[in-house]
């Protein structure tokens, strides 16, 4: 088969007319997709504008023709259909949560409901622009206000900004506000403590905090070396980063001894709630010691990830934190009396008959988001926690558990557990074995996975277990998705130890819309867009 | 029955899986967690409530909202009211772009891989720039990666930022700038453009700064056209930066750049800009996208992710997210980007509205919106005490300056069905600017509307 690219694969292309080619076979077919470029064709089009009754003046009547560029800008002229067709047929070349099971450890892909989606779509919702006056958004703000309560209550925490859009930026705001603290204190300090199971977006945010990282290592049963800890916490430690259940889905025993020894130093604790789906009605970060919280909305709070995003991550802090967060803050405006805010913050123009406003914190480190945050996602989570209610959270939190210590069991006969004992909502497998015993790596088994039907899991991550799958069910698998992916996996250990296994894994996945990706030579040489190569 | 309907277990099956695990109950899974910090109590909020529950609590909470249907929108800043397609919505809301992970597998995420490319083509060819990533959270975190970029690569954390950038994004920048440490340096406005001359002078090779002690800056910001609406010339600036050394950043308008000559073309290293006007409803602020592009040699230090087309074992074409050696979750704390999850939905939604608009459309869109806006403009400027910010040449946005304080306005207009603008005020935190409103029209906004407005206005600024 000759090499090409693009969707020149495609058989009878006809270049010069423009237009591309239909989809040979567009039931079910795993031809390559065309670009939207390439089905472009001059004067075809979709769009249309409704009419206005305004007079059409010419551009440089307003705009001095300097300003002004020459040609068109080169978007693809289509027609409606086929730009239908085009991202249809790219939609049936993509894995998704409504698909199936999805068990990425430390990503909690859990079922979004559909529920969240009605909601996100009300006019009355989506249709808001974010710098209407407050008069005009008191729903809006209920709904922001109410999530944040249910976020401390959950948390244990004291009160929350709602502006991070991610995780990482819930991180760096969590720094700032521990900079602003210590600041307030004329205290400075100037490293931050991560263990070595962390992950990567930990030390990414505490370089961009301006902190530098000093890094402790797992013990023997997979915990935090509280000793480690010990002799690092000084006056220089402005905090320590914990994951709690950590990355190897175990649950940090000695929490209360590590927040004595940085609570003793001056020092606080951050808790990054990747994984906060194990804990939810069980125990709360606030109660361990955690003076910061981030939250991924996107995970436990299942907003759907949108292939990459959009997320959520708001940060919830305790009372003395509370005068840093970011602002302008929604609150209601009957509690406006709390000490943490300037005194002289007044809305902009109130209503007696409002119940909510906005108020900025006394000593607000400033935005972290160019209006309010990702607000959609925002009311996506409150309307999945009122479905679930105080009670549905805790079940969600027992069954996630209960899901990945069955599997754990289940799986313990052809798999090694990096650290056998009971785990939370995830568990991590070492293929050390596989790998020198038949030359079988974990990228192997993920791609062969895919192949039976199932997404992969998280891959050599944690960075400390040597080959590591990490496995996160949800608790939105049923008990039969369960035994079907632990059949696969028994499946994948019975053929490995077949002679010529790894040659014949190297060919893995051939059932999927493309065959393994070369991504060496994507690195290799850089095609970021489709006129770097034509 | 309620608040179970997303974990599918029967009581048979729990008892099934723990007599497997070789426990008793579920609390057992829990005794790992010491005594003393377990939560002894049951959460404090509402129990479970069924899904017509829930969407009757969001219908009455709604009706506390005024939507574009109840306030005829006449606000922009950086958030525009533009009509959205129906394939747009009908696409971008497929299941399977709306709960993909991130493609961390490519096999099976061809589909997300395809569409961000094709988004990355997009954005490319509007701004003239030949790398653009797969998005970032919003306009103004595409600013702060913009000047961390410009930072690292220059080696020079001296930043001079126009005030005629988004306000909030400069907000955004200032808290930033507490943890990397950038000595952001903002330059004072007149009229409504950047008074670069306070601080430089243009003209002369050599000694360019005014104040002789001022260190010269790493990266400079701007904004074309700028916050107010206006358009400057920014030629001589990208030559001093040139000469200086300095990176030039310049934050953009995406529809506007239907027209205007691009930041590509102005000479800009790094183009930043807000996709939202492209597919994504107001939304109350969020989810948006930032946009995110730069020169080629910029590339190893590029933030967030970046979707290149490769091969497959086929030989097929296959697309893959690359140059991952850049990201976080290798380089860990030598990353110079914390990004992860970014805005993929909103760049897939941007790509799909972007082709359904095509060539005609998106150039066609950029003139209706900068004719109703200079019509509205002009319109209003009619009307006794209202006066211009500026007399620059105008895009999507203008500032008037009012008799009273722009707050009041608003509030009065909101009555009357219009939301009539932005107030500065506090926006730009400073009293100087209490009287002035910014507006904008799209290309939504009719004659009629327009006519109503300004009637709505002479009467309400009395």
């Amino acid at each position: 088969m000759s090499t090409v690219r693009g969707g020149e694969v495609a058989a009878g292309r006809s270049s010069l007319r423009g237009g591309g080619v239909a989809a040979s076979i567009p039931l079910l077919g795993n031809d390559s997709e065309p670009t939207i470029f390439e089905l472009s064709a001059n004067q075809r089009s979709s769009c249309s504008f409704r009419t206005t009754g305004i007079e059409d003046y010419p551009l440089d009547k307003f705009i001095p023709k300097k300003h002004l560029r020459e040609d068109e800008v080169q978007l693809p002229q289509v027609s409606e259909r086929d730009l239908v067709a085009h991202f249809t047929r790219l939609t049936h070349r993509q894995y998704s949560v409504d698909l199936g099971a999805y068990p990425l450890g430390s990503c909690t892909m859990k079922y979004n409901p559909k529920l969240c989606d009605y909601v996100a779509n009300m006019p009355s919702f989506a249709n808001i622009h974010p710098g209407a006056p407050s008069s005009a958004i008191q729903g809006w703000l209920e709904v922001l206000v109410r999530l944040e309560e249910i976020l401390c209550e959950v948390t244990g925490m004291y009160c929350a900004t709602l502006q991070p859009a991610a995780g990482a930026a819930g991180e760096l705001t969590g720094l700032l506000l521990m900079r602003a603290f210590h600041d307030s204190n004329g205290d400075k300090r100037t490293h931050i403590i991560i263990p070595d199971s962390a992950h990567g977006t930990n030390p990414a945010s505490v370089t961009l905090g301006g902190y530098l990282v000093t890094t402790v290592p797992t013990d023997s049963r997979g915990c935090v070396d509280v000793s480690s800890v010990k002799k690092v916490a000084g006056s220089n430690i402005a905090g320590i980063m914990l994951t709690n259940p950590n990355t190897l889905g175990i649950f940090e025993e000695e929490i209360v001894e590590i927040a004595q020894l940085i609570h003793g130093c001056g020092g606080l604790l951050y808790y990054d709630g990747a994984n906060f789906n194990a804990i939810m009605g069980k125990v709360r970060p606030g109660d361990m010691g955690f003076d910061i919280v981030h939250l991924n909305l996107h995970k436990t709070f299942a907003t759907p990830h949108g292939g990459g995003g959009p997320g959520a991550g708001p940060v919830v802090v305790s009372k003395r934190l509370a005068k840093f967060l970011p602002g302008p803050r929604p609150v209601r405006i009957a509690d406006r009396e709390r000490s943490f805010v300037k005194t002289n913050s007044k809305p902009e123009h109130s209503h007696s008959s409002q119940v909510y406003g906005w108020e900025m914190p006394e000593s607000s480190i400033g935005r972290v988001h160019s209006w309010h945050g990702n607000s959609l996602v925002l009311a996506r989570a409150l309307a999945y926690i009122l479905y679930n209610g105080s009670d549905g959270l805790k079940h969600a939190s027992e069954m996630a558990v209960l899901n990945a210590n069955w599997l754990r069991k289940r799986l313990s006969n052809n798999y090694d557990v990096a650290f056998d004992r009971t785990c939370m909502h995830e568990l991590v497998l070492t293929l050390t074995k596989f790998k020198k015993d038949f030359g079988v790596r974990a990228i192997d088994l993920a791609k062969r996975l895919m192949e039976l039907g199932f997404h992969a899991p998280t891959i050599y991550f944690p960075l400390i277990v040597d080959e590591a799958l990490m496995i996160e069910p949800t608790e939105t698998e049923s008990l039969q998705t369960l035994e079907s992916l632990a059949g696969a996996l028994d499946q994948i250990a019975e053929e490995a130890r077949e002679v010529g296994a790894s040659s014949k894994f190297h060919e893995y996945p051939s059932t999927t819309p493309v065959g393994r990706v070369d991504e060496a030579l994507a690195a290799r040489q850089l095609i970021p867009t489709y006129d770097a190569k034509h | 029955m309620n608040g179970r309907g997303f974990t599918p277990h029967t009581e048979e099956e729990v008892a099934e899986m723990l007599s497997f695990i070789g426990i008793n109950s579920i609390d057992e899974l829990f005794e790992v967690i010491p005594e003393v910090i377990r939560l002894d109590r049951e959460l404090n909020f509402a129990m479970a409530m069924s899904e017509a529950d829930v969407i009757d609590e969001f219908d009455r909470i709604g009706r506390n909202n005024k939507a574009n249907s109840d306030l005829v929108c006449f606000a922009g800043g950086g958030a525009y009211d533009h009509d959205i397609s129906y394939a747009t919505r009908s696409l971008a809301g497929r299941s399977e772009f709306v709960t993909a992970y991130t493609p961390y597998q490519p096999e099976v995420s061809q589909g997300v891989l395809q569409a961000v490319f094709e988004f990355q083509t997009l954005i490319s060819r509007l701004v003239e720039l030949p790398i653009t990533n797969a998005s970032l959270y919003d306009g103004a975190s595409a600013l702060v990666e913009a000047v961390n970029l410009g930072v690292a690569q220059s080696g020079n954390n001296r930043v001079f930022v126009s005030k005629a950038v988004n306000p909030n994004w400069r907000a955004v920048l200032r808290t930033f700038a507490k943890g990397s440490g950038h000595d952001i340096i903002e330059i004072d406005l007149t009229n409504g453009v950047t008074n670069w001359d306070s601080i430089i002078s243009l003209d002369s090779s050599d000694k360019v700064l005014t104040e002789s002690s001022m260190q010269l800056p790493g990266v400079v910001v701007v904004s074309y056209p700028n916050y107010f609406g206006c358009l400057e010339d920014v030629e001589g600036l990208r030559s001093w930066a040139n000469r200086i050394g300095a990176l030039f950043v310049v934050v953009y308008d995406p529809v506007a750049s239907g027209v205007l000559i691009p930041p590509g073309a102005l000479g800009a290293d790094i183009a930043v800009g807000e996709g939202q006007a492209f597919g994504t409803a107001l939304s109350f602020g969020g989810p948006y996208l930032g946009l995110f592009s730069c020169k080629q040699e910029l590339v190893r230090r590029l933030p967030g992710r970046l979707v290149g087309e490769t091969l497959d074992s086929n030989g097929r074409s296959a697309y893959v997210t690359t140059l991952r050696a850049r990201e976080q979750d290798i380089r860990r704390e030598k990353a110079s980007s914390n990004v992860c999850t970014n805005q993929t939905l909103m760049a897939v939604t941007c790509a799909i509205q972007m082709s359904w608009l095509g060539r005609q459309g998106l150039k066609e869109l950029a003139k209706r919106c900068i004719n109703a806006t200079n019509f509205l403009r002009s319109r209003v400027l009619e009307v006794d005490d209202i006066f211009a910010l500026s007399d620059a040449p105008h895009v999507r946005d203008f500032a008037i300056s009012l008799p009273v304080t722009a707050d009041v306005i608003i509030e009065r207009m909101a009555e009357e069905g219009f939301l009539a603008g932005i107030a500065l005020g506090p926006q730009m935190e400073s009293d100087e600017y209490s009287n002035v409103l910014l507006v904008s029209a799209t290309e939504k906004r009719t004659l009629r509307e327009i006519e109503t407005y300004v009637e709505l206005m002479r009467k309400v600024i009395k």
